[in-house]
């Protein structure tokens, strides 16, 4: 059971991000962390391959400045290799360029069973990268993946819904996107950290991948940012005075929440 | 000079607060409370291999110095862990550091890959009621059985973790008198047997989660292959780990300031009064400043310290030095804090409180600041002896 887990390294959200007026983008030339939201397919994967009782788990990640410290944070939860696309031509690419780079970096590989990937980065939230990828390849893609199966050559998904979650039943290979499901992250651990270090992390350029300067990068991009804005401060909530009757208050907030 | 940073510390740190965000202080809360010891905080860290870090690899551990164990042990008291947190893990992750350096085969082959593991508790047991700071005057005696092992009696206090842990380091007198110097001092790797000893929690005023214990030895039986190092080198053997210790204590001791900090900051940016937030006011910034400056120097130095150790050079000083700034660093910022908080700050629900008693704490084990001061003034500056 071969997987390749596409994983983004992001600026810490904990820290606040700033947008370059310039680019438009947000900055990204501080150091990068493994995108939570990817934590939940590395440990699927993961688990996925221990359960088939043979195969690996490969990293594909698109970062700037050959930043792996995200990387290495997947390789010490226990992923075997990484292939980290990395290229100053490549500022500016947008999803459908990176999905294509991604698609690219796949296609080297032999005997991929699987590509999992998250629903959608949390620093960029276009949500469209995983089913470019699997068009790109040309394989079945399934997104809002909470739980996968793996039996034979086929894979059975349990897809999130706004009512509860589909079965789905797919053929191998295809690309998986997956929420923040059933699977419970693993922490890195002590010797899980040292062992990460030696794990081989191969460096491609846009051009190893066969593609030229005017394909990526903002010469590359079918799209422009236009305008950036900051998001407006938050508004103040509303304050119900309880005259007794105001739990249908907070019955009808709840219900247009569609939480109830 | 170098500070670039360690990738390997960054990630040791990290990975510590991943695993120790899962513990918030509502849990460290309810454990010290309820006088119970922390044990899936305990096996969480355990399955990270977070115990073994610094037994040698051979055994199984992970083969690092001090630096990295104190980042180990600072980001568990961050955490808002603080004593709580490091107490429960530290001697099995530190305390065999005798037996690793002076330590027969037997001993290490027995004990060390299950340390590594996290699966022994290790207590240790060397202070008395009339032998704190004077370690020479210990009572508590081995005398042999004539079947080549030895029987142990006497009376121990502040033995921590004695209740949970299956063995204790015993400095015990073997040779001589009381008083007459530390040549009759021998270190046993002894089973803690509730057959031959009687282990009794003392009320204490913080760090309740892990309690600690006097415990009566009454004639109990240790195997002659459980010495540790040689006969009448107790004292010596154990004098080898109190540099490092001191280093860990700073490092523990800065992060319960860093907790305490944390939390100061969050209340002066929300708590408003007189139509302005508090920490507007500089009579609750310039204290919290200075407590954060404190912490950062304090840190530096027992830096220095771990890296002076593990590199092979003499530490007596750097260690002595952190340690009694961190001790004030801590106890400065943990009480800034609780001033910070005002009245709340009294109460439980806020933490503040139980990182003020355990930074008050820093300031008089593992040993007193008045003690640090002595060691500087005569083995540093020269002056002579004072007690």
């Amino acid at each position: 059971m071969n997987v390749v887990v596409c994983v983004k390294q992001i600026p810490d959200p904990a820290d606040p991000g700033a947008l370059d007026p310039g680019t438009k983008t947000l900055k990204r030339d501080v150091k990068l962390i493994l995108d939570e939201s990817d934590t939940y397919g590395v440990e699927m994967a993961l688990q996925l391959v221990d359960k088939a009782g043979e195969g690996s788990v490969h990293l594909v990640s698109m970062a700037p400045n050959n930043e792996r410290s995200g990387l290495a944070t997947a390789l010490a939860m226990g992923a075997a290799s990484a292939t980290l696309i990395s290229d100053p031509a490549l500022l500016g690419s947008d999803a459908l360029t990176t999905a294509k780079l991604l698609a690219a970096a796949i296609g080297e590989r032999d005997g991929v069973d699987l590509v999992i990937s998250g629903s959608e980065s949390s620093d960029g939230y276009t949500g469209t990268v995983p089913t470019q990828i699997a068009a790109v390849l040309d394989l079945p893609s399934i997104t809002a993946a909470k739980a996968i199966t793996v039996d034979g050559g086929q894979v059975q998904i349990q897809r999130q819904t706004n009512a509860g979650y589909d079965d789905v039943t797919c053929s191998l290979p295809c690309v998986v996107s997956v929420t923040a499901g059933v699977v419970e992250p693993r922490y890195p651990s002590f010797k899980g950290i040292m062992a990460a270090k030696s794990k081989p992390v191969d460096e491609r350029t846009a051009a190893d991948l066969g593609f030229d300067a005017g394909q990526v990068g903002w010469a590359g991009a079918g799209q422009e940012i236009v305008d950036i804005a900051a998001a407006p401060a938050r508004s103040a909530g509303e304050v119900v005075e309880d005259d007794g009757e105001s739990y249908t208050k907070v019955i009808e907030f709840l219900e247009n929440l569609k939480v109830i | 000079m170098d500070f670039t940073p360690n990738p390997d510390h960054e990630a040791i740190a990290e990975a510590v607060d991943r695993v120790c965000a899962q513990y918030d202080d509502t849990y460290w809360m309810e454990k010290d409370d309820k006088h119970e010891f922390p044990w899936e905080f305990y096996k969480s860290m355990a399955e990270g291999g977070w115990l073994g870090i610094v037994i040698p690899e051979e055994y199984g551990g992970g083969g690092q110095g001090i630096t990295e164990g104190a980042i180990v042990l600072n980001r568990i008291a961050a955490s808002g862990a603080g004593m709580n947190g490091c107490t429960a893990l530290h001697l099995t992750m530190f305390g065999l550091n005798p037996v690793v350096k002076f330590g027969n085969d037997q001993l290490k082959d027995t004990f060390l890959p299950r340390a590594a593991a996290g699966d022994l508790h290790v207590a240790f047991g060397v202070t008395e009621p009339d032998a704190g700071t004077d370690t020479s005057r210990i009572t508590t005696r081995a005398v042999e059985d004539g079947m080549g092992g030895w029987i142990v009696s006497g009376r121990k206090i502040w033995t921590s973790k004695a209740l949970e842990s299956e063995v204790v380091l015993l400095l015990v007198r073997t040779d001589g008198e009381p008083g007459q110097g530390f040549g009759g001092l021998t270190l046993f790797l002894a089973d803690l047997n509730r057959d031959y000893c009687d282990i009794r929690p003392i009320p204490k005023v913080g760090r309740n989660a892990v309690a600690s214990c006097e415990v009566f030895y009454d004639e109990m039986p240790v195997d002659g292959w459980r010495m540790v190092g040689e006969r009448g080198k107790g004292f010596h053997h154990i004098l080898h780990g109190l540099n490092p210790e001191r280093i860990l204590l700073a490092n523990v001791a800065c992060g319960i300031g860093e907790a305490a900090i944390r939390r100061a900051v969050n209340y002066a940016n929300e708590r408003s009064v007189f139509g302005r937030l508090i920490g507007a006011n500089q009579a609750i910034s310039h204290p919290l400043a200075q407590a954060h400056m404190q912490l950062k120097a304090a840190m530096q130095m027992a830096a220095l310290a771990a890296w002076r150790y593990d590199n092979g050079l003499e530490c007596g000083e750097q260690a002595n030095t952190a340690k009694y700034l961190a001790a004030e660093a801590s106890y400065f910022a943990a009480d800034q804090a609780l001033q910070t908080h005002g009245g709340l700050g009294y109460a439980s629900e806020y933490h503040v409180e139980r990182y003020w008693r355990e930074a008050r704490l820093q300031r008089i084990a593992p040993v007193s600041q008045e003690m640090t001061c002595n060691f500087i003034a005569q083995n540093v500056l020269g002056l002579p002896r004072s007690y």
